[in-house]
């Protein structure tokens, strides 16, 4: 995709009709149009290669025969009617059977359309097209990214470090794999929705999470993640407004996203919680993620997302860290421990409660934690022991903490960050020995 | 379109138990194909012999390689199929899920390539 805008990009098309000119309606729409094209080809090449002689047709035009009343619905017909000839084409000089069969099955498909199908938002549909369980969660989310984000293939790869040919395949089998096994579009039936709906918030968590917490890669890429998940979030949450979650997830992601300028030194070092200069922190985006999360948790059961969301909104409503409600958060920790058992999340509720009722009561759950040995692989763990062992003032144990954690930790901003804290630990050590 | 349904599960398993319980899933298998038949997905389906009765083949050079067993040792083996019509992977996953072999096997779930028959 890409290649429309391009087009009126270069042409620089301005022609300003009913205040939209082919590139705004290009930004706005092209994703809409192609989860149409999508939904009425059955097929995703098709259905790009479609969209974007929709567009060149406009170009062509609108500027003499003006814009149409629907722009939306003239694109989505003419891409369809592109489609067509195409198709006819190749059965004509490639003699396919299995064209001619598409072709068929096309026309028998479009006999069934109603018109106004033209105009229905099938971005719904395909999200759960592309995250259906029947796909592998790695092929959902590059596949999401792809159709639903309009990412091209090398972005996703290159965010995901994951060779372009190696992402092409997988997003070309995924494709695939929805048209020969036929894999429907469709919102799925209620008894199913919950599960399948999971599987949606989860991809675009993942994609999130790619981007908030990547453990390499591009920073400018990794942003991008994190705004495309939140567009999703967004538009899923316009789609669905009765489900919990969707808001949950979108509150969640707003909450986090709206630190990351003051999440990382102009050094390009991570700047823990405590630290953070607030108010480079984005009001706008707290303000509608707090709402969001108190309308989520309105709702009655709080389920992960609008657990972790209410824990990030703590955080948020503290102007100073020394104001942080630690006791709320502890105990949003316990109630997350006990919708979404994990050693991480037992984890951070042993930090959450070393800050609310001192460091010794938080290390003695992380000594516990150690000794079932379930996170022997997490850096994060003797982190944070060394961040306890410090605030007791037992150098020796939190310089041995803190090298381990380093041992482990392979991202260069987290290693920074955790030889720093040891050189500080070693100089009160070397200190205390000179006295 | 057209579904194949392949029911893999451990047939030592099956072997081990007792005549009754062997009678009950019979019954339910039964009671599934006609239930199937009614809706009108089912096209075929059939119950296979044990691997320990398969015969494997191939030809390598011209030359015919007949030998016992089947084509690989797993874990779960295939032991039958049904061939469904649905009108997408959803309705054939939910047809699948009424396998009565899908609460201990696997079934799998693939979509069938049609060829007509040359004439």
């Amino acid at each position: 995709m890409g290649f429309g805008l391009t087009v009126a990009r270069r042409q620089g098309f301005g022609s300003l009709l009913d205040g939209m000119t082919i590139e705004q309606i290009y930004r706005e729409e092209s994703g809409r149009i192609l989860a149409t094209l999508i939904r009425l080809l059955g097929d995703f090449d098709l259905a790009e290669e479609a969209l974007q002689e929709a567009f060149a047709a406009a170009l062509a035009q609108w500027p003499t025969e003006g814009t149409p009343a629907n722009p939306r619905a003239w694109l989505v017909s003419t891409g369809r009617n592109k489609a067509v000839d195409r198709l006819r084409r190749r059965a004509r000089f490639e003699a396919q059977s299995d064209e001619l069969e598409r072709l068929t099955g096309l026309a028998d498909r479009m006999a069934e359309e109603p018109e106004e199908s033209m105009l229905s938002d099938d971005r719904l549909r395909l999200i759960f097209t592309c995250c259906h369980p029947a796909l592998s969660t790695e092929a959902q989310v590059s596949l999401t990214l792809r159709t639903l984000c309009g990412l091209s293939t090398e972005e996703i790869a290159r965010a995901f470090l994951v060779p372009l040919a190696t992402m092409a395949q997988r997003i070309v089998r995924a494709q695939q794999k929805i048209r020969d096994a036929r894999i429907p579009y469709r919102v799925p039936a209620d008894d199913e929705l919950p599960a399948r709906l999971d599987a949606v918030l989860l991809a675009i968590y993942l994609v999130f999470n790619e981007g908030y917490n990547a453990t390499a890669g591009d920073a400018v890429i990794r942003r991008e993640l994190c705004s495309e998940a939140i567009r999703l979030g967004r538009l899923v949450c316009a789609l669905m407004p009765e489900r919990t979650e969707t808001r949950a997830l979108l509150a969640l992601m707003l909450l986090h996203d709206s630190r990351r300028d003051a999440r990382v030194s102009p050094a390009g070092e991570i700047v823990l919680l405590d630290e953070q200069d607030r108010t480079l922190w984005d009001a706008e985006q707290v303000r509608e993620g707090l709402a969001l999360v108190e309308s989520a948790l309105r709702d009655g059961t709080a389920g992960p997302y609008a657990l972790q969301a209410a824990i990030a909104g703590v955080h948020a409503s503290a102007v100073r860290p020394a104001e942080t409600d630690w006791g709320q958060i502890a105990a949003l920790y316990s109630l997350l421990l006990w919708v979404q058992p994990s050693p991480v999340v037992e984890l951070n509720r042993a930090v959450a409660i070393a800050m609310a009722d001192g460091a010794p009561s938080g290390l003695r759950l992380l000594d516990e934690l150690e000794f079932r040995g379930e996170l022997a692989e997490y850096y994060l763990l003797p982190a944070a022991r060394g961040d306890l062992l410090r605030r007791m003032n037992r150098w020796t144990e939190a310089a041995v903490a803190y090298r381990r954690a380093l041992s482990m930790a392979r991202q260069g901003t987290e290693q920074n960050f955790l030889a720093r804290r040891l050189a500080e630990v070693e100089a009160q050590i070397s200190q205390e020995q000179a006295n | 379109m057209q579904y194949m349904l392949l029911i893999y599960s451990n047939e030592t398993e099956f072997e081990k138990l007792g005549a009754p319980e062997q009678d009950s899933m019979l019954k339910e298998y039964m009671d599934y194909s006609k239930s199937i038949a009614q809706s009108g997905h089912y096209r075929a389906g059939n119950e296979l012999h044990p691997t320990s009765k398969a015969t494997t083949v191939r030809v390598r050079d011209k030359r015919r390689l007949v030998t016992d067993g089947p084509f690989a040792e797993t874990k779960e083996q295939l032991g039958g199929y049904y061939l469904i019509e649905a009108k997408d992977l959803d309705e054939a996953v939910g047809i699948a899920a009424r396998v009565p072999s899908a609460r201990f096997g696997s079934i799998e779930v693939r979509p069938i390539v049609p060829h007509e028959m040359p004439s």
